[in-house]
């Protein structure tokens, strides 16, 4: 539905219409597979540390996956403060932001930016400044499903 | 004579920009246009300790050289009008202070190199100056961590976004002197037609871009024919392309003459320019490089820049407001060219 010849759109509604039919749209099937193999590609390289530090490190197979989990952050911030990380996000979109090495970014790369401001009012208040909405709603609904978990557990033994 | 029309400015002395100078940082180093710059920084942080130090090297680099062009000090300049992106102007105001000149802080987001030479041309046509620096800076990362994330952030940005242009243009205005002349000034309205995305400037600027130019050709009496150039400052392709379509509603579909110098300033092939270069140097270093040299060099005659803004904050968009905009149009002649 195009916008006929000498009709300037001049509401807020037919100017957003104009733009619709004349705007790229994102590339979201090539996002989606980019995000899938690359987000895939990081979780079996954690698979493959976790496998390392209970073969050869000592660790069982389940407490594995804190030293695993730290490695992984390790890395981010590496990456993140070699300046690379933020190209492989750029190609990579959720593969990389969705595993536990984009909140490791989020953290890192807010950390190195607000340097320059300060340690205590700049890196200690502005470093989790992008990761703090994952702290604040994954710690309120594990709380709110914790809840549903205990009420459903009391419901079912009686 | 004056103010003709109903937004536009006519300047019978035609002040001259005896100088200009460019100076920007490593990806427009790289750029098709990289042959057209006074100084090209290979650091993004042109050796300074932070982003925000490093945007006022870029401004006080490129007002020194220009005084240094226009063989003049600034001890001579009778007002610096200046303007960036950052929080309070601070890149502006600060390298004032170097300066020790006359100084206003200008905000136009982006529109504000030609906001700045506008503003010069009224001062030195009515005699209210006899130089005036007109300058506008931005720097890609001092606008990445002010409006959208940390520098290093991996997140992903969509087709329509732009790159801030690291870069600062100046340009001394004169009442005398050899180079182009300023002729005319048509200064724009805020226009707001409900675009709220901050990743979407190029769509929230078009409509600006597009009223000031049928306004300054309402004004003026002139069309695409008395041009040789009409430049917008940073639409970038997607929002290029939505003032073409605008124009031709309104049956002025523009030529090949109607480029973009968000458009400009990069090639397709360099990383990560979306949509093309934005910001309040983009419009400065463009024009006052590569676009004036096509007067200087003879090969235009006159041109028209108009340079688009985008004025949002970081609170409006969280807010879910939409983004008004604006966009102030300059003509330029070749010297000699027209009386």
């Amino acid at each position: 539905m195009k916008v006929a010849n000498g009709r300037v759109p001049t509401t807020k509604a037919a100017y957003r219409q104009f733009v619709k039919e004349r705007t790229p749209g994102k590339p979201i099937l090539k996002n989606a597979i980019r995000a899938f193999f690359v987000g895939g590609a990081i979780c079996v390289i954690g698979q493959l540390i976790q496998m390392m530090y209970a073969k050869y490190l000592g660790f069982d197979a389940k407490s594995a996956a804190n030293p695993t989990v730290a490695t992984l952050i390790f890395l981010s911030a590496v990456l993140t403060g070699l300046g690379v990380y933020d190209r492989m996000g750029q190609w990579a979109g959720a593969g990389t932001a969705v595993p536990v090495t984009g909140f490791a970014n989020s953290v890192a790369s807010a950390a190195i930016e607000h340097r320059s401001e300060g340690y205590v009012l700049g890196v200690g208040t502005k470093m989790f400044k992008v990761a703090g909405p994952v702290i604040v709603y994954g710690v309120v609904s594990a709380f709110v499903v914790a809840i549903i978990r205990l009420l459903f557990d009391r419901l079912l033994q009686h | 004579m004056g103010h003709i029309g109903a937004q536009t400015w006519e300047f019978p002395r035609k002040p001259v920009i005896v100088a200009t100078a460019t100076v920007v940082g490593p990806k427009e180093g790289e750029g098709p246009l990289r042959e057209s710059f006074d100084k090209v920084y290979t650091d993004l942080y042109m050796g300074e300790k932070s982003w925000e130090r490093a945007e006022r090297a870029l401004l006080h680099d490129a007002v020194t050289i220009c005084l240094e062009h226009a063989k003049i000090n600034s001890s001579d300049v009778q007002m610096m009008l200046a303007g960036d992106l950052t929080n309070q102007i601070i890149s502006s105001t600060f390298t004032a202070r170097t300066f020790g000149t006359p100084f206003m802080g200008q905000f136009g987001a982006c529109s504000v190199s030609m906001q700045t030479l506008g503003l010069a041309a009224l001062l030195v046509d009515s005699e209210f100056a006899k130089n005036v620096v007109a300058a506008a800076v931005s720097h890609s990362s001092t606008a990445e961590r002010q409006f959208r994330y940390p520098t290093e952030y991996g997140g992903q940005k969509p087709p329509t976004a732009q790159c801030t242009v690291t870069g600062a243009g100046a340009a001394l205005i004169a009442h005398q002197g050899t180079g182009p002349r300023i002729a005319l000034a048509t200064m724009g309205k805020v226009i707001d037609l409900g675009v709220s995305s901050p990743w979407e400037m190029g769509a929230a600027m078009a409509p600006a871009a597009v009223d000031t130019l049928t306004c300054h050709f309402r004004d003026t009496g002139y069309s695409w024919n008395d041009y040789d150039l009409v430049a917008t400052g940073d639409l970038g392709s997607v929002g290029h392309r939505i003032a073409i379509d605008l124009l031709k509603e309104h049956s002025i579909a523009p030529d090949e003459r109607f480029v973009d110098c968000g458009m400009m300033i990069y090639r397709k092939d360099q990383a990560e320019v979306f949509s093309g270069g934005s910001g309040a140097g983009c419009s400065a270093v463009v024009s006052y490089g590569y676009l004036l040299r096509q007067l200087s060099e003879g090969r235009m005659k006159r041109m028209l820049i108009v340079a688009t803004g985008a004025l949002l904050s970081t609170v409006t968009s969280l807010q879910g407001e939409s983004i008004p905009c604006i966009a102030h149009a300059v003509t330029i002649e070749r010297e000699g060219e027209y009386q």
